[in-house]
Protein backbone atom coordinates (compact mmCIF):
# COMPACT_ATOMS: atom_id res chain seq x y z
CA UNK A 1 0.00 0.00 0.00
CA UNK A 2 2.71 2.48 1.02
CA UNK A 3 4.80 1.44 -2.00
CA UNK A 4 1.84 2.05 -4.27
CA UNK A 5 1.32 5.52 -2.79
CA UNK A 6 5.02 6.26 -3.13
CA UNK A 7 5.04 5.21 -6.78
CA UNK A 8 2.05 7.45 -7.44
CA UNK A 9 3.83 10.25 -5.63
CA UNK A 10 6.94 9.78 -7.81
CA UNK A 11 4.83 10.11 -10.92
CA UNK A 12 3.77 13.60 -9.86
CA UNK A 13 5.96 16.29 -11.46
CA UNK A 14 8.48 17.89 -9.15
CA UNK A 15 6.97 21.40 -9.22
CA UNK A 16 3.61 19.97 -8.24
CA UNK A 17 5.25 17.94 -5.47
CA UNK A 18 6.70 21.09 -3.92
CA UNK A 19 3.35 22.82 -4.22
CA UNK A 20 1.54 19.92 -2.59
CA UNK A 21 4.03 19.82 0.27
CA UNK A 22 3.64 23.57 0.85
CA UNK A 23 -0.15 23.24 0.83
CA UNK A 24 0.13 20.39 3.30
CA UNK A 25 2.30 22.54 5.55
CA UNK A 26 -0.21 25.40 5.32
CA UNK A 27 -2.98 23.03 6.36
CA UNK A 28 -0.87 21.73 9.24
CA UNK A 29 -0.43 25.31 10.47
CA UNK A 30 -3.87 26.74 9.65
CA UNK A 31 -6.10 23.99 11.04
CA UNK A 32 -4.64 24.07 14.57
CA UNK A 33 -4.87 27.87 14.49
CA UNK A 34 -8.56 27.69 13.64
CA UNK A 35 -9.13 25.14 16.39
CA UNK A 36 -7.19 27.28 18.84
CA UNK A 37 -9.27 30.29 17.89
CA UNK A 38 -12.43 28.30 18.54
CA UNK A 39 -11.23 27.12 21.90
CA UNK A 40 -9.86 30.50 22.93
CA UNK A 41 -13.40 31.82 22.79
CA UNK A 42 -14.32 29.12 25.29
CA UNK A 43 -11.22 29.78 27.38
CA UNK A 44 -12.06 33.47 27.41
CA UNK A 45 -15.57 32.87 28.68
CA UNK A 46 -14.31 30.41 31.27
CA UNK A 47 -11.48 32.66 32.51
CA UNK A 48 -13.68 35.74 32.70
CA UNK A 49 -16.34 33.65 34.40
CA UNK A 50 -13.89 32.33 36.98
CA UNK A 51 -12.62 35.82 37.71
CA UNK A 52 -16.22 36.95 38.22
CA UNK A 53 -16.78 34.02 40.62
CA UNK A 54 -18.94 32.22 38.06
CA UNK A 55 -18.16 28.95 36.30
CA UNK A 56 -18.83 29.95 32.70
CA UNK A 57 -20.33 27.75 29.99
CA UNK A 58 -20.68 24.12 31.11
CA UNK A 59 -23.80 22.82 29.39
CA UNK A 60 -22.70 21.83 25.89
CA UNK A 61 -20.68 18.66 26.13
CA UNK A 62 -18.55 17.65 29.11
CA UNK A 63 -17.61 20.80 31.05
CA UNK A 64 -18.77 22.93 28.11
CA UNK A 65 -16.07 21.61 25.81
CA UNK A 66 -18.37 21.52 22.78
CA UNK A 67 -19.53 25.11 23.25
CA UNK A 68 -17.31 26.54 20.46
CA UNK A 69 -18.64 23.89 18.06
CA UNK A 70 -22.21 24.87 18.93
CA UNK A 71 -21.40 28.57 18.52
CA UNK A 72 -19.73 27.93 15.19
CA UNK A 73 -22.64 25.83 13.98
CA UNK A 74 -25.08 28.55 14.95
CA UNK A 75 -23.13 31.21 13.06
CA UNK A 76 -22.81 29.02 9.97
CA UNK A 77 -26.56 28.39 9.89
CA UNK A 78 -27.44 32.06 10.20
CA UNK A 79 -28.33 34.24 7.26
CA UNK A 80 -25.81 36.82 6.09
CA UNK A 81 -27.78 40.05 5.90
CA UNK A 82 -26.57 42.74 3.53
CA UNK A 83 -27.97 46.22 4.31
CA UNK A 84 -29.93 47.80 1.46
CA UNK A 85 -27.59 50.65 0.67
CA UNK A 86 -24.38 48.82 1.48
CA UNK A 87 -21.68 48.41 -1.12
CA UNK A 88 -22.18 44.70 -1.68
CA UNK A 89 -18.77 43.84 -3.06
CA UNK A 90 -16.79 45.63 -0.35
CA UNK A 91 -19.20 44.49 2.33
CA UNK A 92 -18.57 40.85 1.50
CA UNK A 93 -14.84 41.19 0.89
CA UNK A 94 -14.07 43.14 4.10
CA UNK A 95 -14.15 40.15 6.50
CA UNK A 96 -11.80 38.30 4.17
CA UNK A 97 -9.46 41.28 4.13
CA UNK A 98 -9.43 41.22 7.92
CA UNK A 99 -8.80 37.50 8.21
CA UNK A 100 -6.30 36.89 5.40
CA UNK A 101 -3.40 39.00 6.80
CA UNK A 102 -3.96 37.53 10.27
CA UNK A 103 -3.42 34.05 8.82
CA UNK A 104 -0.74 34.98 6.29
CA UNK A 105 1.56 36.20 9.06
CA UNK A 106 1.90 32.65 10.32
CA UNK A 107 4.01 31.74 7.29
CA UNK A 108 7.15 33.15 8.90
CA UNK A 109 6.56 32.04 12.49
CA UNK A 110 9.19 29.51 13.63
CA UNK A 111 7.48 26.98 15.92
CA UNK A 112 10.70 25.17 16.77
CA UNK A 113 14.23 24.94 15.41
CA UNK A 114 13.68 24.80 11.65
CA UNK A 115 9.90 24.36 11.88
CA UNK A 116 8.91 27.27 9.71
CA UNK A 117 6.94 27.46 6.48
CA UNK A 118 8.92 30.32 4.90
CA UNK A 119 12.31 30.96 6.48
CA UNK A 120 12.76 34.39 4.91
CA UNK A 121 15.34 36.94 6.06
CA UNK A 122 12.85 39.82 6.11
CA UNK A 123 10.47 37.97 8.44
CA UNK A 124 10.08 40.87 10.85
CA UNK A 125 9.28 43.30 8.00
CA UNK A 126 6.80 40.82 6.54
CA UNK A 127 5.00 40.54 9.87
CA UNK A 128 4.95 44.30 10.28
CA UNK A 129 3.64 44.83 6.74
CA UNK A 130 0.90 42.21 6.98
CA UNK A 131 -0.30 43.18 10.42
CA UNK A 132 -0.82 46.71 9.05
CA UNK A 133 -2.99 45.24 6.29
CA UNK A 134 -5.56 44.07 8.82
CA UNK A 135 -6.78 47.62 9.39
CA UNK A 136 -8.08 47.80 5.80
CA UNK A 137 -10.58 45.07 6.53
CA UNK A 138 -12.01 47.10 9.40
CA UNK A 139 -12.09 50.41 7.50
CA UNK A 140 -13.76 48.83 4.49
CA UNK A 141 -16.23 46.96 6.69
CA UNK A 142 -17.22 50.19 8.43
CA UNK A 143 -17.48 52.17 5.23
CA UNK A 144 -19.32 49.56 3.17
CA UNK A 145 -21.95 49.01 5.88
CA UNK A 146 -23.44 52.46 5.23
CA UNK A 147 -24.19 52.88 8.92
CA UNK A 148 -22.99 55.70 11.12
CA UNK A 149 -22.11 53.42 14.04
CA UNK A 150 -20.05 51.13 11.86
CA UNK A 151 -18.38 54.13 10.27
CA UNK A 152 -17.50 55.74 13.60
CA UNK A 153 -16.19 52.44 14.86
CA UNK A 154 -14.01 51.91 11.84
CA UNK A 155 -12.64 55.45 12.04
CA UNK A 156 -11.76 54.90 15.66
CA UNK A 157 -10.10 51.57 15.06
CA UNK A 158 -8.20 52.90 12.05
CA UNK A 159 -6.85 55.86 13.99
CA UNK A 160 -5.96 53.67 16.94
CA UNK A 161 -4.26 50.97 14.92
CA UNK A 162 -2.26 53.45 12.89
CA UNK A 163 -1.00 55.23 16.01
CA UNK A 164 -0.04 52.05 17.83
CA UNK A 165 1.63 50.63 14.73
CA UNK A 166 4.33 53.27 15.15
CA UNK A 167 5.14 52.33 18.74
CA UNK A 168 5.02 48.68 17.76
CA UNK A 169 7.35 49.27 14.84
CA UNK A 170 9.84 51.06 17.06
CA UNK A 171 9.71 48.22 19.57
CA UNK A 172 10.55 45.86 16.72
CA UNK A 173 13.45 48.11 15.73
CA UNK A 174 14.86 47.53 19.21
CA UNK A 175 14.60 43.77 18.74
CA UNK A 176 16.17 44.06 15.32
CA UNK A 177 19.13 46.01 16.72
CA UNK A 178 19.63 43.59 19.59
CA UNK A 179 19.41 40.47 17.41
CA UNK A 180 21.16 41.90 14.39
CA UNK A 181 18.74 40.12 12.08
CA UNK A 182 15.18 40.29 10.79
CA UNK A 183 14.90 36.53 10.43
CA UNK A 184 12.67 35.34 13.26
CA UNK A 185 14.61 32.07 13.71
CA UNK A 186 17.87 34.02 14.01
CA UNK A 187 16.22 36.34 16.53
CA UNK A 188 15.35 33.35 18.70
CA UNK A 189 18.81 31.82 18.36
CA UNK A 190 20.49 35.08 19.35
CA UNK A 191 18.60 34.86 22.67
CA UNK A 192 20.04 31.47 23.62
CA UNK A 193 22.08 31.10 26.78
CA UNK A 194 19.69 31.27 29.72
CA UNK A 195 16.37 32.94 30.36
CA UNK A 196 18.37 36.01 31.40
CA UNK A 197 19.71 36.14 27.84
CA UNK A 198 16.19 36.52 26.46
CA UNK A 199 15.41 40.00 25.21
CA UNK A 200 12.74 40.76 27.80
CA UNK A 201 15.49 41.86 30.17
CA UNK A 202 17.55 44.28 28.06
CA UNK A 203 14.48 45.41 26.13
CA UNK A 204 12.06 45.42 29.07
CA UNK A 205 10.32 48.73 28.20
CA UNK A 206 10.03 47.64 24.58
CA UNK A 207 8.60 44.31 25.72
CA UNK A 208 5.87 46.09 27.67
CA UNK A 209 5.23 48.58 24.89
CA UNK A 210 5.05 45.82 22.30
CA UNK A 211 2.59 43.76 24.28
CA UNK A 212 0.36 46.69 25.21
CA UNK A 213 0.48 48.03 21.66
CA UNK A 214 -0.45 44.50 20.60
CA UNK A 215 -3.55 44.73 22.80
CA UNK A 216 -4.41 48.00 21.08
CA UNK A 217 -3.67 46.57 17.61
CA UNK A 218 -6.07 43.71 18.12
CA UNK A 219 -8.74 46.05 19.51
CA UNK A 220 -8.88 44.09 22.75
CA UNK A 221 -9.91 45.36 26.16
CA UNK A 222 -8.92 47.82 27.60
CA UNK A 223 -8.38 49.36 24.14
CA UNK A 224 -11.59 48.11 22.50
CA UNK A 225 -12.95 51.60 21.77
CA UNK A 226 -13.65 50.44 18.22
CA UNK A 227 -16.35 48.18 19.62
CA UNK A 228 -17.51 50.41 22.48
CA UNK A 229 -20.89 48.74 23.00
CA UNK A 230 -22.25 51.53 25.14
CA UNK A 231 -21.49 54.33 22.68
CA UNK A 232 -21.42 52.87 19.18
CA UNK A 233 -23.34 49.60 19.52
CA UNK A 234 -20.68 47.14 18.35
CA UNK A 235 -18.49 49.34 16.20
CA UNK A 236 -17.39 48.35 12.74
CA UNK A 237 -19.20 45.02 12.63
CA UNK A 238 -22.74 46.06 13.69
CA UNK A 239 -24.19 45.27 10.28
CA UNK A 240 -22.56 41.86 9.96
CA UNK A 241 -24.27 38.59 10.78
CA UNK A 242 -23.68 34.89 10.40
CA UNK A 243 -20.44 33.69 8.90
CA UNK A 244 -19.29 37.18 7.87
CA UNK A 245 -19.40 38.19 11.52
CA UNK A 246 -17.65 34.98 12.49
CA UNK A 247 -14.79 35.85 10.13
CA UNK A 248 -14.19 39.12 12.01
CA UNK A 249 -14.17 37.14 15.20
CA UNK A 250 -11.71 34.64 13.77
CA UNK A 251 -9.50 37.50 12.61
CA UNK A 252 -9.51 39.14 16.04
CA UNK A 253 -8.60 35.97 17.85
CA UNK A 254 -6.07 34.86 15.22
CA UNK A 255 -4.43 38.27 15.66
CA UNK A 256 -4.39 37.76 19.42
CA UNK A 257 -2.59 34.47 19.06
CA UNK A 258 -0.23 36.01 16.54
CA UNK A 259 0.71 38.89 18.84
CA UNK A 260 1.25 36.44 21.69
CA UNK A 261 3.48 34.12 19.70
CA UNK A 262 5.43 37.06 18.28
CA UNK A 263 6.01 38.40 21.78
CA UNK A 264 7.12 34.94 22.83
CA UNK A 265 9.52 34.74 19.89
CA UNK A 266 11.00 38.19 20.16
CA UNK A 267 11.17 38.76 23.89
CA UNK A 268 10.78 35.41 25.62
CA UNK A 269 13.17 33.20 23.67
CA UNK A 270 10.70 31.43 21.38
CA UNK A 271 11.28 27.70 21.49
CA UNK A 272 14.25 27.95 23.89
CA UNK A 273 13.88 26.18 27.20
CA UNK A 274 13.68 28.50 30.21
CA UNK A 275 16.00 26.12 32.08
CA UNK A 276 18.81 26.52 29.57
CA UNK A 277 22.11 27.18 31.35
CA UNK A 278 20.86 26.00 34.75
CA UNK A 279 23.04 22.94 35.54
CA UNK A 280 20.58 20.36 36.89
CA UNK A 281 17.24 21.48 35.46
CA UNK A 282 18.58 21.78 31.92
CA UNK A 283 19.28 18.04 31.71
CA UNK A 284 16.07 17.23 33.52
CA UNK A 285 13.92 19.09 30.97
CA UNK A 286 16.04 18.46 27.87
CA UNK A 287 13.53 15.88 26.61
CA UNK A 288 10.83 18.53 26.19
CA UNK A 289 10.63 19.55 22.50
CA UNK A 290 10.96 23.24 21.63
CA UNK A 291 7.40 23.54 20.36
CA UNK A 292 6.07 22.81 23.85
CA UNK A 293 7.99 25.74 25.28
CA UNK A 294 6.85 28.18 22.62
CA UNK A 295 3.24 27.03 23.01
CA UNK A 296 3.45 27.37 26.79
CA UNK A 297 4.82 30.89 26.49
CA UNK A 298 2.13 31.79 23.95
CA UNK A 299 -0.60 30.35 26.16
CA UNK A 300 0.63 32.38 29.09
CA UNK A 301 0.53 35.58 27.05
CA UNK A 302 -2.94 34.68 25.79
CA UNK A 303 -4.06 34.19 29.37
CA UNK A 304 -2.79 37.71 30.02
CA UNK A 305 -5.05 39.00 27.21
CA UNK A 306 -8.07 37.41 28.90
CA UNK A 307 -6.97 38.46 32.37
CA UNK A 308 -6.61 42.08 31.22
CA UNK A 309 -10.06 41.97 29.69
CA UNK A 310 -11.57 40.82 32.97
CA UNK A 311 -9.67 43.44 34.96
CA UNK A 312 -9.39 46.78 33.22
CA UNK A 313 -12.15 49.21 32.28
CA UNK A 314 -12.13 50.60 28.75
CA UNK A 315 -9.85 53.57 28.07
CA UNK A 316 -11.43 56.84 27.07
CA UNK A 317 -10.68 57.56 23.44
CA UNK A 318 -8.43 60.60 23.97
CA UNK A 319 -6.51 58.68 26.64
CA UNK A 320 -5.87 55.88 24.17
CA UNK A 321 -4.40 58.42 21.77
CA UNK A 322 -2.38 60.11 24.50
CA UNK A 323 -0.91 56.80 25.60
CA UNK A 324 0.06 55.88 22.06
CA UNK A 325 1.58 59.16 20.95
CA UNK A 326 2.84 60.85 24.10
CA UNK A 327 3.98 57.89 26.16
CA UNK A 328 4.80 54.86 24.05
CA UNK A 329 6.58 56.54 21.15
CA UNK A 330 8.91 58.61 23.39
CA UNK A 331 9.67 55.55 25.54
CA UNK A 332 10.51 53.40 22.55
CA UNK A 333 12.69 56.07 20.95
CA UNK A 334 14.56 56.64 24.22
CA UNK A 335 15.10 52.93 24.72
CA UNK A 336 16.26 52.43 21.14
CA UNK A 337 19.04 54.94 22.00
CA UNK A 338 19.90 52.90 25.09
CA UNK A 339 19.96 49.69 23.04
CA UNK A 340 22.12 51.43 20.44
CA UNK A 341 24.66 52.41 23.10
CA UNK A 342 24.51 48.86 24.50
CA UNK A 343 25.15 47.33 21.08
CA UNK A 344 28.00 49.72 20.32
CA UNK A 345 29.64 49.10 23.71
CA UNK A 346 28.91 45.36 23.34
CA UNK A 347 27.51 45.08 26.84
CA UNK A 348 27.17 41.43 27.77
CA UNK A 349 25.56 39.00 27.94
CA UNK A 350 23.09 40.23 25.36
CA UNK A 351 24.97 42.35 22.88
CA UNK A 352 28.36 40.65 22.62
CA UNK B 1 9.40 64.07 45.27
CA UNK B 2 5.74 63.18 44.93
CA UNK B 3 5.98 63.93 41.21
CA UNK B 4 8.91 61.54 40.86
CA UNK B 5 6.97 58.96 42.79
CA UNK B 6 3.97 59.51 40.55
CA UNK B 7 5.95 58.99 37.36
CA UNK B 8 7.72 55.96 38.76
CA UNK B 9 4.41 54.43 39.76
CA UNK B 10 2.74 55.07 36.44
CA UNK B 11 5.69 53.73 34.43
CA UNK B 12 5.87 50.58 36.52
CA UNK B 13 2.10 50.10 35.94
CA UNK B 14 1.75 49.76 39.70
CA UNK B 15 -1.99 50.38 39.97
CA UNK B 16 -2.64 48.04 37.05
CA UNK B 17 -0.66 45.29 38.75
CA UNK B 18 -2.74 45.79 41.91
CA UNK B 19 -5.87 45.38 39.81
CA UNK B 20 -4.51 42.22 38.25
CA UNK B 21 -3.62 40.87 41.67
CA UNK B 22 -7.21 41.38 42.84
CA UNK B 23 -8.79 39.67 39.85
CA UNK B 24 -6.14 36.97 40.04
CA UNK B 25 -7.23 36.24 43.59
CA UNK B 26 -10.87 35.97 42.53
CA UNK B 27 -9.87 33.49 39.81
CA UNK B 28 -9.16 30.90 42.50
CA UNK B 29 -12.12 31.65 44.79
CA UNK B 30 -14.88 29.11 45.27
CA UNK B 31 -17.52 29.65 42.60
CA UNK B 32 -21.01 30.56 43.79
CA UNK B 33 -22.98 29.63 40.67
CA UNK B 34 -26.21 27.71 41.33
CA UNK B 35 -26.75 25.09 38.61
CA UNK B 36 -30.39 26.10 38.24
CA UNK B 37 -32.50 23.25 36.95
CA UNK B 38 -30.61 20.74 39.13
CA UNK B 39 -29.90 23.01 42.10
CA UNK B 40 -32.22 25.63 43.54
CA UNK B 41 -31.70 28.34 46.09
CA UNK B 42 -33.61 27.94 49.37
CA UNK B 43 -36.97 29.71 49.53
CA UNK B 44 -38.50 31.66 52.41
CA UNK B 45 -41.90 30.56 53.71
CA UNK B 46 -42.96 34.12 52.87
CA UNK B 47 -42.05 33.65 49.22
CA UNK B 48 -44.49 35.48 46.94
CA UNK B 49 -45.06 33.54 43.74
CA UNK B 50 -48.08 32.43 41.75
CA UNK B 51 -51.45 33.09 43.45
CA UNK B 52 -53.95 30.56 44.73
CA UNK B 53 -57.42 30.61 46.34
CA UNK B 54 -57.79 28.38 49.40
CA UNK B 55 -60.67 26.29 50.75
CA UNK B 56 -61.76 25.37 54.26
CA UNK B 57 -61.07 21.75 55.27
CA UNK B 58 -64.72 20.87 54.50
CA UNK B 59 -64.21 21.93 50.88
CA UNK B 60 -66.05 25.27 51.10
CA UNK B 61 -64.20 28.07 49.36
CA UNK B 62 -62.91 30.74 51.74
CA UNK B 63 -63.42 33.82 49.58
CA UNK B 64 -66.47 35.86 50.62
CA UNK B 65 -66.15 38.50 47.88
CA UNK B 66 -65.38 41.37 50.25
CA UNK B 67 -63.27 42.91 47.47
CA UNK B 68 -60.62 44.18 49.90
CA UNK B 69 -57.92 42.64 47.73
CA UNK B 70 -59.33 44.36 44.67
CA UNK B 71 -59.28 47.65 46.55
CA UNK B 72 -55.76 47.30 47.91
CA UNK B 73 -54.17 46.01 44.72
CA UNK B 74 -51.74 48.78 43.63
CA UNK B 75 -51.52 47.45 40.08
CA UNK B 76 -55.28 47.05 39.61
CA UNK B 77 -54.66 43.46 38.58
CA UNK B 78 -57.63 41.93 40.39
CA UNK B 79 -61.18 42.00 39.01
CA UNK B 80 -64.04 40.58 41.12
CA UNK B 81 -67.76 40.13 40.37
CA UNK B 82 -70.01 38.82 43.15
CA UNK B 83 -73.54 37.52 43.53
CA UNK B 84 -75.42 35.67 46.31
CA UNK B 85 -75.29 31.91 45.85
CA UNK B 86 -78.48 29.75 45.93
CA UNK B 87 -77.99 29.16 49.66
CA UNK B 88 -77.83 32.93 50.15
CA UNK B 89 -74.12 33.20 50.97
CA UNK B 90 -72.09 35.91 49.24
CA UNK B 91 -69.64 34.42 46.71
CA UNK B 92 -67.61 35.55 43.73
CA UNK B 93 -68.77 34.70 40.24
CA UNK B 94 -65.57 36.00 38.76
CA UNK B 95 -62.13 36.33 40.33
CA UNK B 96 -59.46 37.29 37.78
CA UNK B 97 -55.84 38.18 38.42
CA UNK B 98 -54.01 39.60 35.42
CA UNK B 99 -50.49 38.25 35.92
CA UNK B 100 -49.09 40.80 33.47
CA UNK B 101 -50.27 43.59 35.75
CA UNK B 102 -49.52 41.90 39.07
CA UNK B 103 -46.37 43.06 40.80
CA UNK B 104 -46.38 40.25 43.41
CA UNK B 105 -46.42 42.70 46.34
CA UNK B 106 -48.54 40.39 48.51
CA UNK B 107 -50.97 43.16 49.58
CA UNK B 108 -53.99 41.04 48.55
CA UNK B 109 -52.85 38.33 50.92
CA UNK B 110 -52.33 40.90 53.71
CA UNK B 111 -55.77 42.42 53.12
CA UNK B 112 -57.72 39.17 53.01
CA UNK B 113 -59.77 38.70 56.24
CA UNK B 114 -60.31 34.96 55.62
CA UNK B 115 -56.89 33.98 54.25
CA UNK B 116 -58.48 33.06 50.92
CA UNK B 117 -56.11 34.59 48.38
CA UNK B 118 -52.48 33.63 48.99
CA UNK B 119 -49.23 33.72 47.08
CA UNK B 120 -47.50 30.36 46.84
CA UNK B 121 -43.91 29.31 46.38
CA UNK B 122 -44.50 28.45 42.73
CA UNK B 123 -42.44 30.73 40.50
CA UNK B 124 -41.72 28.57 37.46
CA UNK B 125 -44.66 29.11 35.13
CA UNK B 126 -45.03 30.27 31.57
CA UNK B 127 -47.76 31.35 29.17
CA UNK B 128 -47.99 30.47 25.53
CA UNK B 129 -51.01 32.62 24.66
CA UNK B 130 -52.16 35.99 25.95
CA UNK B 131 -55.33 34.84 27.71
CA UNK B 132 -53.37 32.28 29.70
CA UNK B 133 -51.87 35.23 31.58
CA UNK B 134 -55.16 35.75 33.45
CA UNK B 135 -55.63 33.51 36.50
CA UNK B 136 -59.37 32.80 36.60
CA UNK B 137 -61.27 31.64 39.68
CA UNK B 138 -61.16 28.00 38.52
CA UNK B 139 -57.42 28.09 37.94
CA UNK B 140 -56.80 29.81 41.28
CA UNK B 141 -58.88 27.27 43.19
CA UNK B 142 -57.28 24.35 41.38
CA UNK B 143 -53.84 25.75 42.12
CA UNK B 144 -54.82 26.15 45.76
CA UNK B 145 -56.03 22.54 45.96
CA UNK B 146 -52.79 21.34 44.44
CA UNK B 147 -50.53 23.11 46.95
CA UNK B 148 -52.80 23.27 50.03
CA UNK B 149 -50.41 21.29 52.21
CA UNK B 150 -47.45 23.58 51.51
CA UNK B 151 -49.61 26.71 51.78
CA UNK B 152 -51.02 25.68 55.16
CA UNK B 153 -47.57 24.77 56.49
CA UNK B 154 -46.13 28.11 55.39
CA UNK B 155 -49.00 30.08 57.01
CA UNK B 156 -48.67 28.09 60.24
CA UNK B 157 -44.95 28.80 60.39
CA UNK B 158 -45.56 32.51 59.89
CA UNK B 159 -48.59 32.78 62.22
CA UNK B 160 -46.68 33.90 65.33
CA UNK B 161 -45.33 36.97 63.51
CA UNK B 162 -48.77 38.21 62.45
Amino acid sequence: MIELLLSIWNLVPEALQTLLIIILKIVVIAVPIMLTVAYITLAERKVIGYIQVRIGPNRVGPRGLLQPIADGLKLVMKEILIPTNANRFLFVIAPLLALAPALACWAVIPFADGWVLADIDAGLLYVLALSSMGVYGLIIAGWASNSKYAFLGSIRSAAQMVSYEIAMGFALVGVLMAAGSMNLSTIVESQSGSFLHWFWLPLFPLFLVYFIAGLAETNRAPFDVAEGESEIVAGFHVEYSGMAFALFFLAEYANMILISILTAIMFMGGWLSPFQGIPLLEDLFSFVPGIVWILLKTSFLLLLFLWFRATFPRYRYDQVMRLGWKVFIPITIAWILVVGVGVMAEIGPWFD
Amino acid sequence: MSKVQYYLKSFLLWELLLGLKLTGKYFFKTKITVQYPEEKTPQSNRFRGLHALRRYPNGEERCIACKLCEAVCPALAITIDAEPREDGSRRTTRYDIDLFKCIYCGFCEEACPVDAIVETRVFEYTFETRDESVMTKEKLLAHGDMHEKQIAADRAQDAKFR
